[in-house]
């Protein structure tokens, strides 16, 4: 959280400042399958987030005493651009902030990915942020996701995660950064929509027991929207080549 | 990252996993009581602030140092806080030297966002003069590790702080061997941390209850609200068992932060 000196006014008649009501996600688009090299693919627009997710494997692990016997094991490194974010110029090289996030989101993955059916290999996943504006590990959550089922690896389900958190008393969904830097609380959030499980949650700010339950609710709510966006990019892969046979006939 | 258990890892996680199938542990605590805490201030007199906190049998070594540094650019009427935590490998067999683990990384950065959010340290107060402010160098050092990294840290943590003086200022240079006040104190954050094995929820796991853990829940409050919260493991939480460990943080605040008032 930035300094609470000149923080601007985030509500301004009831609405935020890029017009959104409190429960409202920005506008989000996925592409699926949009890397060659890569075993599946995604890339996802939240806001003025532009964010890539691939995935490799499954594959042999390797330094081979990384291998475990039973089961495959995932890799997942989250990093922004060096040009990605509007002040500064980002350090190469993962900072702690951005191992930290590639660990959480490596757990989630872990409990839904079947990973007892490739044992001794490793499944990679990197997210890649080329512009940020609050929300990235939210964002590179959703699309890696989609990534990992373009890559026809089998999972339990197909999992989503979206912040919440809160602007003065009122509980907000989604935070852009200008709300993100001054927001009193931040809670990116990752659900199962099968069971609505919370795979992957973090918060920092100030909230009261009731404020979490509203944040919770407001995420799954937001959840029903952004899996079907999911599914849509997924049959699209399909749809497209559909389109492409039809046309030649 | 330990991936292949070891032998008596493996049988120890499975006994642990029965037991708390049958709402058992294996030291015969219930489910939401803390092993015995102790809390040792001051015992490093080079550190402005020191702590030694027993938990069971995990203990953590905090130490406040303090050094004076330009405030950063964008918050230029204020000290820092730097926190740091070691994994050392005098500490258990499982940790290794080298570059910081995950698992370090990420228990340093949740003890300081509830540091932080709860707005323990007034930073205003180490602003000595325009261009100058005391940093903070909170460092956790883990010395021997049965489990419950995150609230031993933050036990150890605390008490540093409260146990720490701000050094003399006098001509434009700092003088370490003089401390004249207490560092200054706004509030005071907890961290309460359950595991999930099976159904079963935990509070204060030890070590072969971490290990056999499906999930991790950390929720650190100030008494009054949430400050903080960091899942952790590859398991899931239901609404209502996070819901239920939110309730039992804010129970355990009072006791938390005794150990951290005494002395």
């Amino acid at each position: 959280m930035a300094s609470k000196a000149n923080k601007p006014e985030l509500i301004v008649g009831g609405k935020r400042l890029d017009g959104r009501a409190f429960d409202e996600l920005r506008p989000i688009k996925i592409e699926a399958g949009v890397l060659k090299n890569a075993d599946g693919s995604a890339y996802i627009e939240q806001g003025n987030n532009k964010i890539l997710a691939a995935v490799y494997g499954p594959k042999e692990v390797f330094p081979k005493h990384d291998a475990d016997p039973t089961k495959a094991i995932i890799r997942c490194k989250y990093s922004m651009a060096p040009f990605s974010s509007l002040e500064g110029h980002g350090r190469s090289g993962p900072n702690r902030r951005a191992i930290e996030i590639s660990k959480v989101i490596r757990e989630a993955f872990e409990n839904v990915v079947l990973l007892e059916e490739f044992p001794n290999n490793e499944i990679d996943i990197f997210i890649e942020i080329l512009q940020g504006d609050g929300g990235t590990r939210a964002a590179g959550l959703t699309a890696a996701s989609v990534a990992l089922a373009s890559a026809g690896i089998p999972m339990k389900d197909l999992i989503y995660a979206v912040s919440a958190g809160k602007i003065g008393e009122e509980v907000v969904l989604d935070f852009n950064m200008i709300e993100d830097n001054y927001s009193d609380a931040d809670m990116p959030i990752a659900i199962a929509p099968r069971n609505n499980e919370v795979l992957l949650l973090q918060m920092d700010g100030s909230l009261t027991k009731q404020q979490f339950e509203k944040a919770v609710d407001l995420v799954i709510g937001a959840g029903k929207k952004i899996s079907a966006i999911q599914k849509d990019a997924l049959r699209e892969v399909y749809a497209k080549i559909e389109r492409k046979y039809e046309n030649k006939e | 990252m330990m991936i292949q258990m070891n032998a008596i890892d493996y049988v120890n996680s499975k006994y642990v996993r029965e037991l708390a199938s049958k709402k058992m542990r294996e030291d015969g605590r219930d489910a939401l009581s803390y092993r015995e805490i102790r809390v040792a201030k001051g015992l490093i007199k080079n550190a402005e602030g020191s702590a030694q906190v027993d938990l069971g049998a995990t203990r953590v070594m905090a130490g406040v140092k303090m050094v004076l540094e330009s405030p950063m650019e964008d918050t230029p009427d204020v000290g820092n806080l730097i926190v740091s935590a070691e994994l050392l490998p005098l500490a258990s067999p499982d940790f290794e030297s080298g570059p910081p683990s995950p698992e370090s990384i990420e228990l340093a950065r949740v003890v300081d966002r509830g540091i932080r959010a709860a707005e323990c340290i007034d930073l205003g107060s180490l602003l000595v003069e325009e261009g100058k402010a005391w940093s903070v160098y909170l460092d956790l050092y883990i010395l021997n590790y049965d489990g419950n990294l995150f609230d031993s840290g933050m036990l150890a943590a605390m008490s540093a702080l409260k146990d720490a003086k701000v050094p003399a200022y006098s001509n434009g240079k700092a003088v370490m061997s003089e401390r004249v006040a207490p560092l200054k104190l706004n509030n005071v954050v907890s961290s309460c941390t359950f595991v999930k094995i099976g159904d079963t929820l935990l509070l204060d796991p030890t070590g072969n209850e971490e290990r056999a853990a499906d999930a991790r829940m950390t929720i650190e409050t100030d008494g009054k609200v949430i400050r903080a919260m960091q899942k952790g493991l590859s398991g899931s939480f239901s609404r209502q068992e996070i819901s239920d460990i939110i309730g039992a943080a804010f129970g355990k605040h009072d006791e938390l932060k005794a150990h951290i008032d005494k002395g």
